[in-house]
Order: structure tokens, then C-alpha cells, then sequence
């Protein structure tokens, strides 16, 4: 599942970057035009939505994520992200020749342009599937360059002879949403409702199709139809979002929210729902955030609210976020470091025949290999989670200066006997059991006793008839043995 | 009840890809409430014949007929298990819902699937052991488990005629037992099963018909005819490659 959405995610970070910057740095397309500058009055002024050109695009960005939310869906899971890419690319031409055919920038002609352009572009790649034995991705790369291309020299061309109206032609490569009209609101209105109609009567078959084709058409669902009614879609939400952000962009949005909802949704519906939710969010965010900006361009910022979103959700999302695994993996760490220092514990009493209860930091140094300040940290954890109380040596013997000496509470010695017996159990299911031999088993339990669980070690003593002493012929305290106090120290 | 045709009866059938023969004038006759096995080398075409059986490949040549009557007719007395490879495992469907795919060929294109389906579902998934398993999502599964879910969805078609193609690819041995013996009980209901497998040694014990394969139908019958040292010979030795060649030549040529 990654590989398909890093691939499109990677090519839009490379675009965005360019983009913003260079976008920035011309003359720059923002909604409404403050004349003085202050955040807040700036953001008032954008929820009273009193100004009818915040609210048209704040409409046409809501209505543009919601459509390519829910087609992107479709766009991800079965993996037609370049292909909505070429797409958007190919209808550039169109919109060109729409201008020339019309002599000015009426909303229909160039619309009929960019349709026939499109549909132009999805022919040249079927014809050169059809006839070559070139890659997918390598003949819709084709397809999508040539077509810019076009696109490209008839934009500059109509930008020399000097139509009169020609104005605002370009803001079809980049989006422009001042220039935002009604006819595009309704487009985009219409757009939702056709893709909207599509997903609803068909999501049982889209489902099938896309997990299964072969068994969708053993039981007669028209693949073909399918697929092509949803390539027509995807042309749709680009084309009616081409005035918003532009051909360049406007496969982001295909791609990005659906790619963010793939982190979590286990089944169609949610992605669908999030992906719309997330759409439709980063089309509000983005005209939120151009308009309190002063020079934002919305169409890139929609888009970059779009990615930051992606980014954010994989870092923070749990259980697979990197900060959540990163905590996790800090917390399991202390952990086991406390676990080691109580079976050290527990080891020096019982080579001390349970005698006494007093621990030398010294001891444990020699132990565990560890230095003297290392060894005091760790029974500052120790003490600090009531484990251990720690005292200064009353031992009178030597003329050593006073060492810090550990006692084991309550409750820190049966955590110990419980680490000790996880240990050695293990060790004896894996000699017993999995026929290991014993001098093998000692590094893996070390691994293994910090994360038996209850359960597991309960199952390990019954398959192993409730043993008493390790491979090693050590004593492994039972849990009676713990609550009883039997193996308790000489209080 | 009034009579009708076997459920599979296949004519002279000859299927090519871009004009290269891969079925050669296969005429196969299944009787109702038969268990076979289709055994043939990589290639052979086995997958192709399913499919043409199930009118997803149209022949140059030949008929099927399902239960007397025109393919398209009877497609839905048929339920069909793909060869994995060609499935999607990273689609975000849960185990439940591939099961209930199984419920879709008995919906019109507009009706609603229902309580009663999703019991029919979930008593499938029972049935091979996997109930525990239905909110999971189908790409966390194991081979084998995706096979048993793909037989519960194959039980959830509750069809008369089930072709399978190597069900029982990367399954382990008990898992495989369970299966077959689900087979059985499927057979024993009435069902008329064809299986695609590889493994030989226990293609004889499974099954009670086989069918070899390898571009022409090399032999069809009952086990003890037609497993004999000779014709698997046949059907696994490199002889019919000439044949291939020739078709080939000949389809070129014409
Ligand atoms: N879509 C296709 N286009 C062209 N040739 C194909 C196509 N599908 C299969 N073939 C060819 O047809 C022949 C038979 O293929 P088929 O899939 O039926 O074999 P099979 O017996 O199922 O093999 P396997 O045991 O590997 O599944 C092969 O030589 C294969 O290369
Ligand atoms: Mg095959």
C-alpha cells in the first residue's frame, strides 16, 4: 500500500516546492485585498463571510475537496494516481483551443476544450497500450508531456498575438480563485453530485472490481463500464477544479487526501469518508489561511494544507505514528532497565541463601559490568517508583567510605520474582519444549522474560506441569511461593 | 423436476491470445455431483479453460454449455475462485465484506444486501474457521487464510457448479485436509466441483475424476484410468510442444 502513495506523494512535495516559491515570488493571486494589514480583523473577516468573494471561494474550495476526496479514494486504491496526473496535464491544450474557438475566456467553450482534450488523452493512452508493449507509466508520461507541451505553445501564442480578453488565460496553469465565477461554483456543484450519484449506485461493484476483477466479472459486473465511467469522473473533478488550483496542482488533491485517509481506513466507507472529510477540510484551511496571508496564492496553499495534513497524521497517528513508536520504544527501555536491576536484586539475595536482604551498589556493579554512577542512577529509578529504598552502608567492616545499599519493598520483590520466574520458565519451555539446548537459551530469554505476558506464562506452567527449578537447576519462584512469603526475606 | 443438461459441457473448444492458440479442440463433458481435478504443467492452459467456462474469455471455436444452455445463462448457477495473483490484497476491504462479495451475484444492481446475507456470511466463515478473523483486514492474512476466506465467499455463492483455480495454492497440509473435506461435503450436497491443483501425489487420493491438460485434453476419466505413468508422460513430458508449435504456425499462417 505505500509504494503507490509515496510515489505520488513524492512527486508533489518536488512541485510544491517550486511551486510555492515561484508563485510567491510573481505576482502573487490572493483573495480580497486588505488594506491594512491585521491578523485578527483579517480572520473576523473571513468567518462573518460577509464578503461574497471569500464566500464563493470558500464554497468552491469545500465543494472541490469533498470530489476529489471521494474520487481520489478510487484514484489510490487502485492506483490510478498517474493516470489523473496525465490527465490534468492533458486538457491544458484544450483549455487553449477552447479561448481561440471562442475568441475570449467564456467559461463553456474552454470547459468543451479541456473535455475533449481529455478525452483526447485517455485515447492516446489506450491506443498505446493497445499497440505497444510500453509500460503503463512510461506511455501516460509520454502523453502527459506531450500534451503540456501543446498546452504550453498555444497559451504563449494566444499571449502574443494579444487577444483583448486574455487576461487571467494563465491562472488555468496555476489557479487563480479571484477570478472565481458562479458558472465555476456550478460546475463544481455539478461535478459532486454526478460523482457523488456514481460512488452511491455502483459501490457495491466498485468494491468488487477493484479487490477482485476476475471474480467481479465471473458474476457479471461490467468492469469495463465501471472503469471508464470512473476515468470520466476523474476528468470531471479535474476540470471543474481547474480554476481553483490550477492543472499542475490539481492531481494533488486527487491524490493526497485520499493517500492520508489510507493510513487508517480498513474498509471502503471510511475511506471514503475521510478522504471527503479531509478534502473538503484542506479546501477550507488553505482559503482560510490565503486570505489571512497577505500574499498566499489559495490554489498551492490548499494544497500544501493537504500535505502538511498527510504529514502530520503520519507522524502523530498511534500505534504506527513515529512519535507514538518513539515514545513507546523510550517507555519499554526504562522499562526493561528496572527489570534488569530487580533480577540483579533478586540474584545477589539468592546467592546469599535469602539471607540477607541488604544490596551492595557494589555488588550490582560487579554484576552487571556497569560504572558507579550508572548503577546509582538506575536505583534512583528504582526508588523513585517504590521499588527499593535506598540507605547509606552500616557496614562498619572496612574503613571503605559509606556505599549506598538497596533494599527491595514489598512490592519490588515480587516484581523481581516475577521477572526471575519469566526467565527461567522460558528457558525451560524452550529446552523442554523446543528442544534447545540449555546454554542457547539464555540470551533469548533475556529478551523474551520482559514481555511474557500473564496469560502466556500461565499456559507455559501448564504445559510444563508447574515446574520448580530451571535448566541451570535453579529455583523458579512460584507465585504462591511469592504471596506466600516463603521465599520472602528474613524480616 | 424437469430434465436438463450436464452442468459443464464443453465442444471443440479452441481458445487463443493474439492469434497464439492455447486450447486446442477440448471437448469435456462433466456429469452432475462430480469431483475433478485438472492436473497440467505451467502454461497448459488450465486457468484458461476456467475462464472461458465462466465466458470471461470468448473461444475462436467450440461451444460451452452450462447446464444445456448458453454460458451467459447460466453464469449465475456458477461460482468461481480466482487464481490469487490476480487479486488486489491491498484493497481496503475487511474479511467480512470479501466474504459477503460472494452474496453479490443474488442482488439486482440496486437492491440492498441484508441481515440474511450477512448471516449466510458469517456461517461461511464458520465453516472454514475463520469467523474470528472478519473485521481483520484481508491484506493482514496469511496465504492460506486468504484461501480459506475465498472458499467461505465461494460457499456464500451457494452455486451449483464451483470451478477453482488452485485453491489450495500456499496452504498447509491441515489447513489443506480441512479443505478438501468441505469439498467432499459440497460434492455430497449435489455440487459439481472442478479444482485446479499441482500436487500430484495427493491429486489422487482428493479427487475422483481428473482431467489432464496441456493444450489438448489429454485424458478424462476416473482416477484409476487415467493416472498411469503413461499419459501423465503425456501430458508433463516435453512431446505436445510440437503440437503447440504447429497451432501456433498454423494460426499465424491463416
Ligand atoms: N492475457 C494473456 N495474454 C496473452 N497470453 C496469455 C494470457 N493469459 C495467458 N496467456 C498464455 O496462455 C497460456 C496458458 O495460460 P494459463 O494461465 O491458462 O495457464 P495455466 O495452466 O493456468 O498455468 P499455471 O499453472 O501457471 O497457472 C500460457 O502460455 C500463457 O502465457
Ligand atoms: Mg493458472
Amino acid at each position: 500500500m505505500d509504494s503507490r502513495i509515496t510515489k505520488g506523494i513524492k512527486n508533489w512535495i518536488i512541485y510544491l516546492g517550486i511551486l510555492s516559491a515561484s508563485s510567491l515570488l510573481l505576482d502573487a493571486k490572493q483573495i480580497g485585498s486588505g488594506e491594512e494589514f491585521n491578523w485578527l480583523t483579517q480572520a473576523e473577516r473571513f468567518f462573518e463571510m460577509k464578503d461574497p468573494s471569500v464566500r464563493r471561494v470558500a464554497l468552491g474550495a469545500l465543494l472541490m475537496g469533498i470530489s476529489c476526496g471521494l474520487i481520489g479514494s478510487f484514484v489510490v486504491t487502485r492506483r490510478l494516481s498517474l493516470f489523473g496526473d496525465t490527465l490534468s496535464h492533458a486538457v491544458l491544450p484544450g483549455v487553449a483551443i477552447g479561448f481561440i474557438w471562442a475568441g475570449e475566456k467564456d467559461n463553456f467553450s474552454l470547459m468543451i476544450g479541456a473535455g475533449l482534450a481529455g478525452f483526447a488523452g485517455v485515447c492516446c493512452i489506450s491506443l498505446l497500450r493497445k499497440f505497444t508493449k510500453i509500460h503503463q507509466d512510461s506511455s501516460l508520461g509520454i502523453v502527459l508531456s506531450a500534451f503540456y507541451a501543446i498546452g504550453i505553445c498555444l497559451l504563449t501564442r494566444i499571449q502574443k498575438i494579444g487577444y483583448s480578453n486574455q487576461s487571467g488565460l494563465d491562472s488555468f496553469i496555476f489557479g487563480q480563485v479571484s477570478a472565481l465565477s458562479s458558472d465555476d461554483l456550478i460546475g463544481l456543484l455539478i461535478a459532486l453530485g454526478f460523482i457523488g450519484i456514481f460512488i452511491v449506485l455502483n459501490f457495491r461493484q466498485l468494491l468488487a472490481t477493484g479487490f477482485d476483477p476476475q471474480f467481479s466479472k465471473s458474476i457479471g459486473i461490467p468492469n469495463d463500464f465501471l472503469q471508464f465511467g470512473l476515468w470520466v469522473l476523474i476528468a470531471f473533478c479535474v476540470i471543474s477544479s481547474l480554476q481553483l488550483v490550477g492543472v499542475i496542482l490539481v492531481s494533488a488533491m486527487l491524490v493526497i487526501p485520499a493517500a492520508t485517509a489510507s493510513l487508517f481506513s480498513k474498509r471502503m466507507k471510511e475511506y471514503l469518508l475521510l478522504s471527503s472529510l479531509l478534502g473538503a477540510g484542506a479546501g477550507l484551511g488553505g482559503t482560510f489561511l490565503s486570505f489571512l496571508g497577505k500574499n498566499l496564492p489559495a490554489g498551492p496553499i490548499i494544497v500544501l494544507v493537504s500535505s502538511s495534513i498527510f504529514f502530520l497524521i503520519l507522524f502523530l497517528r498511534p500505534e504506527k505514528g513515529v512519535l507514538f513508536r518513539w515514545l513507546n520504544a523510550r517507555s519499554v527501555q526504562s522499562r526493561i532497565a528496572i527489570e534488569n536491576m530487580l533480577k540483579t536484586a533478586f540474584q545477589i539475595v539468592e546467592q546469599n541463601g535469602f539471607e540477607d536482604n541488604e544490596i551492595s551498589s557494589l555488588e550490582i556493579m560487579k554484576r552487571r559490568g556497569l560504572s558507579r554512577a550508572e548503577v546509582e542512577k538506575e536505583i534512583e529509578n528504582l526508588a523513585h517508583s517504590g521499588l527499593a529504598t535506598k540507605n547509606l552502608s552500616s557496614n562498619p567492616a572496612a574503613n571503605l567510605p559509606p556505599q549506598t545499599v538497596l533494599t527491595l519493598t514489598p512490592k519490588g520483590w515480587e516484581y523481581a520474582c516475577r521477572i526471575v520466574r519469566n526467565h527461567r520458565l522460558w528457558e525451560l519451555y524452550l529446552t523442554d519444549e523446543a528442544h534447545y539446548e540449555p546454554d542457547h537459551v539464555h540470551d533469548d530469554a533475556e529478551k523474551i522474560e520482559h514481555v511474557l505476558g500473564e496469560e502466556t506464562v500461565r499456559q507455559i506452567e501448564r504445559l510444563l506441569k508447574n515446574p520448580k527449578t530451571d535448566p541451570h537447576g535453579k529455583l523458579i519462584p512460584s507465585i504462591t511461593d511469592i504471596h506466600q512469603g516463603s521465599l520472602s526475606r528474613s524480616t | 423436476m424437469k430434465p436438463q443438461g450436464l452442468p459443464i459441457e464443453v465442444h471443440d473448444l479452441t481458445v487463443s491470445y493474439q492469434k497464439k492458440p492455447v486450447l486446442y479442440g477440448v471437448d469435456l463433458e462433466i456429469a452432475e455431483g462430480s469431483l475433478v481435478g485438472i492436473l497440467g504443467p505451467n502454461g497448459a492452459g488450465k486457468s484458461t479453460l476456467i475462464k472461458t467456462i465462466m465466458n470471461m474469455i470468448k473461444p475462436n471455436g467450440g461451444y460451452v454449455k452450462i447446464f444445456g444452455d448458453a454460458p451467459q445463462k447460466g453464469i449465475k448457477r456458477i461460482g468461481y475462485i480466482p487464481q490469487k495473483e490476480s487479486v488486489d490484497w491491498d484493497f481496503p476491504v475487511t474479511v467480512s465484506d470479501v466474504v459477503l462479495m460472494g452474496r453479490y451475484g443474488h442482488h439486482g444492481w440496486l437492491s440492498r444486501i441484508g441481515q440474511e446475507d450477512r448471516n449466510k456470511a458469517s456461517e461461511c466463515l464458520e465453516q472454514v474457521n475463520m469467523l474470528a478473523y472478519a473485521d481483520r483486514p484481508i491484506g493482514n492474512l496469511s496465504g492460506g487464510q486468504q484461501q480459506r476466506v475465498f472458499l467461505a465467499r465461494a460457499l456464500a455463492q451457494e452455486s451449483e457448479v464451483y470451478l477453482m483455480d488452485e485453491p489450495f495454492a500456499g496452504v498447509d497440509a491441515v489447513t489443506e485436509k480441512t479443505m478438501i473435506s468441505i469439498l467432499r461435503e459440497m460434492q455430497k450436497s449435489g455440487k459439481t466441483l472442478m479444482v485446479v491443483h499441482h500436487d500430484l501425489a495427493s491429486a489422487k487420493e482428493y479427487f475422483d475424476q481428473l482431467l489432464l491438460l496441456n493444450m489438448r485434453k489429454v485424458a478424462y476419466g476416473s482416477v484409476p484410468e487415467v493416472f498411469t505413468h503413461e499419459l501423465l508422460q503425456k501430458t508433463y513430458g516435453g512431446k505436445l510442444a510440437v503440437l503447440s508449435e504447429m497451432a501456433t504456425k498454423v494460426a499465424k499462417a491463416s
